[in-house]
């Protein structure tokens, strides 16, 4: 069946991002590309909100899933961004050329992350998610200075072999069950009537080799390396963009495959629940220790990144350990994305701004900045607040949630893990917050901000603040998009 | 008037917060005097609403109130968390102890702080202080407890690095903020597993869980000593007392609120906010008593030698908390919350008494002051009424809590009993060491940032002081007549008189008398009528006085060994080697400076890539192989 109203948020991205590269080539005032790509995503936005709640359906031949878990994902990315456009205008209008294909390439890649939510067969899956990674290659080097070349270009050739991993996973996958389809593969495999690892060690072979590939866009340790050059090198806002949204939809696909297609019988779940279990233990404590000694905050908040990418591999766990009608592991899973995107998106915000005028990503050049720009230091300390997990910001629920749901089935040595990391972490994220209201600054000079980055900065720590004090609507949300998988 | 009202007690120094510093910092910062009135009249509020809860609360049945509360998170078939106050006896003692000494340190900042370029800062943090204080007395269930925890913890924090341009108060501000938190680690795994055990987070209902067994056994003993690891870190117990002396590096004022009245007492609120778990439980409730008489003679001896007056005092609050800690776990909520409630006020005034001196000297060593009984008459008289009191001489605060405590003692921990009674005699003499260094005497000098003879402090600083003064010597009568006890749930109640005299017909506060009074003179005849030479004794105890004034060599032990070489040198250093040489090394740096993209990528083709690529093949064969192991 082709139900091309069911399509619609997807088509409104792709039309707009080639307005807006046609657009560019004939209006003189760049502005109005912003104006149109946040119009395309406020439109694309509203058709999604529109579908949201309704029973879950599937289209293209059982490709893409219309359900109320891909359309979670969808705002979630369209939300991400429209901000990063926003924070993005100071940064790009420095630019000579090339402002329409740069908002052009954030929305293709916007396009990109929205069907990997909702993919629900191997090709696709594979086709959407080279859709968002070759976008990012492209923005990543996009400042054609030398560090963006080689982040740019580290991040193409690791990606590609991270591709090239994940597809034979998928073709293992395939050989042994005969099928693309996700809920087919979980039929096929429930046929095989398997009793353990023994028996089915190529399934098992393209299982982990699905881990990895996927691992590599959510930056599970060992296939993090990218993480810091490619952070430290890319534009700032892109930075912003691949910490959450990419991340975001390589755990949107995790959940997706890895539910559906593995998730009985129930000692297949229990073997990928302890892969990520163990991931996660590994994934914060080195991102965390790692963090500690780094200077600059870009490569900062990328071993940050990677240690959050634990944390939220401990909702994988849960959604492993958990009986499959449990919806606690996958809404915990949810809403830690949502208020993580939220909080990293608002302390790269604040970080383009104080850059864009100190020319430097050093900590130690954040010194004073409370009394350079108290706004934006009380925004930047009310993220980092957030990313250590302290109440009242939004990563307290976040990470209470998650950790509550990973005690209740038996994941306490993980949870002592995480909050000991939590413990360490706080040493180097409010070493930040020390350094702006205790230091001195070096110059009185106040920090200048735009108006769209201060509106894309207090949005961000809006929501920081409202997941924090009433957590309670974005659960429910979370709750319901975790209950209506459609396979 | 509604009930409902019991809310704005701490909503009030809250929108104190909000409007300092969401508009006069940015639009009224020439104008710093608004931000102290502000904070003032919330917190005059604040008072007034805490009064009228008092007088319901005694008259309600029970002794509690019934405040309606609000549904925060519902989830069905997951948590729901309650939003909602406690309001009984417990939570309004502490609600005046509060809102009275943030008040009176207010009102006394406005002239310590005057002139500060940080005014408004400073009294947006001291708001949102004491909202979250507040806040933490009033929360009627775990959860928020802990949010408001961790929230006097951030701002005692930020209050402690207030003058940042002093090298060591960041240090200060860090350790504190670290050391606390391993606390708190044993306080949050507490919460979690009382609530994968109960499903509950409300106190009320553990309580009731507690009491009728069906919450017992080792789980329990485990969550109280989680909870109690929380109350050592907040109120510097030992092992975790070392960041309290250091936190003396910020403002005097805040020394006296947070660490003096109220945040490091949070922890023995705590304790008895959740005293029925540790009642039930023999391992936990001796742990708290020996800890607590432990931690008393412990800090007291490191208190005989020190030379800063603040360090001094600092010392003496983590003694005097010990020794909280041992009225809870020797004889109940009543006996630990009573001293609590005396030692706010009188510690309160040392700490005022101790920044007025500072503010006439320019200096906080002892050896630099002297002779100021005549230039500070005020001070002078309010400090020696504040240290009469500390050191528990009859008729003053001090005394009642104290011989309570001693009493309790004495009946339930005999070996602790003792030690307690040789740190009366220690809490005297470091006292009244402090009071003849520094108001006997000569003047020496002051320090280098004294100017001319010293003066009176301003009258806004001396009124708060007076009516600390009058709370110290009256704020033990509440107990006289055995009313406190009753309120608190036990103990029988008897006439003022036979309350007020006929204590003096008992043995033992007649031996504590001796040994407070012992210790006064000893002091006054080294350091005032110099019978003794100080230097003579001290070096007839030099191995005693090094170990003190050394701190038994707590900070070295901490910073040195576990911190240097057991995390930085050993954990660290090796993640990081590892993270440095063996997969990020010829990265760093390499993109740095002016290297041609041709350079960059052809860097990019030898070598690391290759290295990062194999990482992942190692990684996929170790996942393969733990599977097969483990799975």
């Amino acid at each position: 069946m082709l139900n091309l109203e069911l399509f619609t948020p997807e088509l409104t991205l792709a039309a707009t991002a080639i307005v807006v590269i046609l657009l560019d080539l004939v209006i003189p005032r760049k502005g109005w590309l912003v104006v149109v790509s946040l119009a395309g995503v406020v439109v694309a936005a509203g058709f999604t909100i529109a579908m949201w709640g309704g029973s879950s359906q599937a289209i293209f031949n059982n490709m893409l899933a219309v359900d109320n878990f891909a359309l979670f994902f969808k705002l979630l990315f369209l939300a991400i961004a429209a901000l990063v456009i926003l924070a993005s205008v100071d940064y790009v209008s420095k630019f000579s050329r090339f402002q329409g294909e740069y908002y052009a390439l954030v929305l293709l890649s916007a396009l990109g992350m929205m069907l990997m939510a909702a993919t629900a067969e191997l090709i696709s899956i594979y086709i959407a998610l080279e859709l968002a990674s070759i976008s990012l290659y492209v923005l990543v080097g996009f400042l054609k200075d030398p560090k963006s070349t080689e982040a740019s270009l580290k991040y193409l050739l690791l990606g590609a072999v991270a591709s090239a991993v994940l597809l034979f996973g998928m073709a293992l996958v395939f050989g042994f069950t005969g099928q693309t389809q996700l809920g087919e593969i979980a039929q096929a495999i429930q046929g095989l009537s398997l009793s353990g690892v023994l028996d089915s060690p190529g399934l098992i072979l393209g299982m982990v080799l699905m881990v990895a590939g996927f691992g590599f866009k959510i930056a599970a340790i060992p296939f993090h390396m990218w993480v810091p050059d490619v952070y430290e090198g890319a534009p700032t806002p892109i930075t912003a963009y691949l910490s959450v949204a990419s991340k975001a939809a390589g755990f949107a696909i995790i959940l997706r495959v890895f539910y559906s297609a593995f998730g009985l019988p129930s000692w297949l779940s229990l073997d990928w629940g302890f892969i990520f279990a163990v991931l996660a233990a590994i994934g914060m404590t080195l991102g965390n220790v790692i963090a500690i000694p780094q200077t600059n905050i870009k490569r900062m908040l990328g071993y940050s990144s990677i240690a959050q990418a634990g944390y939220l591999m401990v909702g994988l766990a849960v959604v492993g350990f958990s009986p499959a009608a449990e919806v606690v592991g996958r809404s915990s899973l949810l809403f830690f994305l949502a208020s993580y995107a939220l909080t990293n998106l608002g302390a790269f915000t604040a970080i383009i701004a104080i850059s864009n005028k100190v020319d430097s990503d050093l900590i130690q050049d954040y010194s004073g900045m409370g009394r350079r720009a108290p706004l934006l230091a009380l925004a930047l300390t009310l993220c980092l607040i957030s990313l250590i997990g302290m109440p009242p910001a939004a990563g307290f629920m976040a990470k209470f949630y998650i950790f509550s749901g990973a005690v209740q089935h038996g994941l306490l040595w993980l949870v002592v893990i995480a909050v000991i990391n939590s413990v360490i972490s706080a040493y180097y994220y409010l070493r930040v917050v020390k350094v702006m209201w205790l230091g001195e600054p070096a110059s009185e000079e106040k920090v200048p901000s735009s108006g769209a980055l201060r509106l894309a900065l207090s949005l961000s720590c809006l929501g920081v603040l409202l997941l924090g004090v009433i957590p309670g609507y974005i659960m429910k949300l979370a709750e319901m998009a975790a209950k209506m998988f459609a396979f | 008037m509604p009930y409902q009202l019991v809310w704005l007690i701490f909503l009030l120094p809250l929108f104190s917060f909000a409007i300092i510093s969401l508009f006069l910092r940015p639009f009224l910062n020439h104008k710093p005097k608004l931000g102290g009135y502000i904070t003032i009249a919330s917190l005059l509020g604040s008072l007034g609403l805490s009064v009228w809860a008092l007088l319901e609360v005694m008259a309600a049945p029970g002794h509690s109130l019934l405040v309606p509360d609000i549904n925060w998170v519902i989830i069905e078939g997951g948590i729901t968390i309650h939003l909602g106050l406690i309001v009984d006896s417990l939570t309004v003692v502490m609600l005046i102890v509060v809102t009275v000494v943030s008040l009176m340190v207010q009102i006394y900042s406005q002239g310590y702080m005057h002139g500060d370029p940080g005014y408004h800062r400073y009294f947006a943090f001291m708001s949102l202080f004491t909202a979250s204080m507040l806040g933490l007395v009033l929360a009627d269930n775990l959860l928020f407890v802990y949010v408001f925890w961790e929230m006097v913890g951030l701002c005692s924090y930020l209050l402690i690095g207030f003058w940042f341009h002093r090298p060591a108060v960041a240090d200060a501000a860090k350790k504190a903020f670290i050391v606390t938190r391993l606390g708190d680690f044993g306080f949050l795994a507490a919460i979690l597993l009382l609530y994968f055990n109960t499903g509950t987070f409300d106190i009320g209902q553990l309580h009731s869980l507690a009491i009728t067994g069906a919450l017992a056994g080792t789980t329990l003993t485990w969550a109280a000593i989680g909870i109690f690891a929380g109350a050592v870190g907040k109120s510097a117990q030992f092992p975790l007392h070392t960041w309290l002396p250091d936190a003396m590096e910020g403002p005097t004022p805040v020394s006296a609120l947070i660490h003096a009245a109220t945040m490091v007492a949070a922890g023995v609120f705590l304790v008895a906010r959740t005293f029925p778990l540790f009642s039930h439980s023999v391992e936990a409730v001796t742990t708290v008593a020996i800890i607590g008489g432990f931690t008393a003679i412990f800090a007291a001896s490191m208190g005989l030698v020190m030379t800063d007056i603040k360090r001094v005092l600092a010392y003496s609050t983590i003694s005097q908390l010990g020794y909280m800690m041992l009225g809870l776990g020797a004889g109940g909520i009543a006996i630990g919350i009573f001293h609590l409630f005396n030692h706010a006020f009188f510690k309160a005034l040392l700490f005022l008494g101790a920044g007025s001196v500072n503010h006439a000297t320019g200096t906080f060593d002892m050896r630099e002051m002297g002779g100021l009984r005549k230039f500070m008459p005020w001070t002078y008289a309010t400090f020696l009424i504040a240290a009469l009191s500390i050191s528990g001489i009859w008729p003053l605060a001090g005394f009642w809590s104290k011989d309570e405590i001693l009493a309790s003692a004495l009946q339930n921990q005999p070996i602790l009993f003792y030690l307690a009674m040789i740190t009366v005699f220690m809490t005297a003499f470091y006292m009244f060491r402090v009071v003849f260094m520094t108001f006997g005497g000569e003047y020496r000098g002051g320090g280098a940032e004294a100017h001319g003879k010293p003066h009176e402090s301003p009258s806004v600083m001396v009124m708060p002081m007076v009516v600390l003064a009058i709370l110290a010597v009256v704020s033990g009568f509440w107990n006289v007549t055995g009313q406190f006890g009753a309120f608190m749930g036990h103990g029988e109640t008897h006439s003022f008189a036979e309350g007020f005299f006929g204590i003096l017909t008992h043995s033992l506060p007649w031996l504590s008398l001796i040994l407070a009074g012992l210790g006064i003179l000893f002091a006054y005849a080294m350091y005032s009528a110099k019978w003794l030479s100080a230097e003579r004794i001290g070096g007839l105890f030099k191995p005693l006085y090094t170990l003190f004034y050394r701190k038994y060599w707590f900070d070295e032990l901490y910073e040195r060994v576990f911190v240097g070489k057991v995390l930085v040198g050993g954990f660290f250093a090796g993640l990081q080697g590892f993270d440095t040489y063996g997969v990020d090394g010829a990265v760093n740096g390499v993109a740095s400076g002016a290297i041609a993209t041709g350079r960059a990528i052809r860097r990019a083709h030898t070598g690391q890539l290759q290295l990062y690529g194999l990482f992942i093949g190692i990684g996929i064969l170790a996942i393969v192989i733990c599977l097969y192991f483990f799975g």
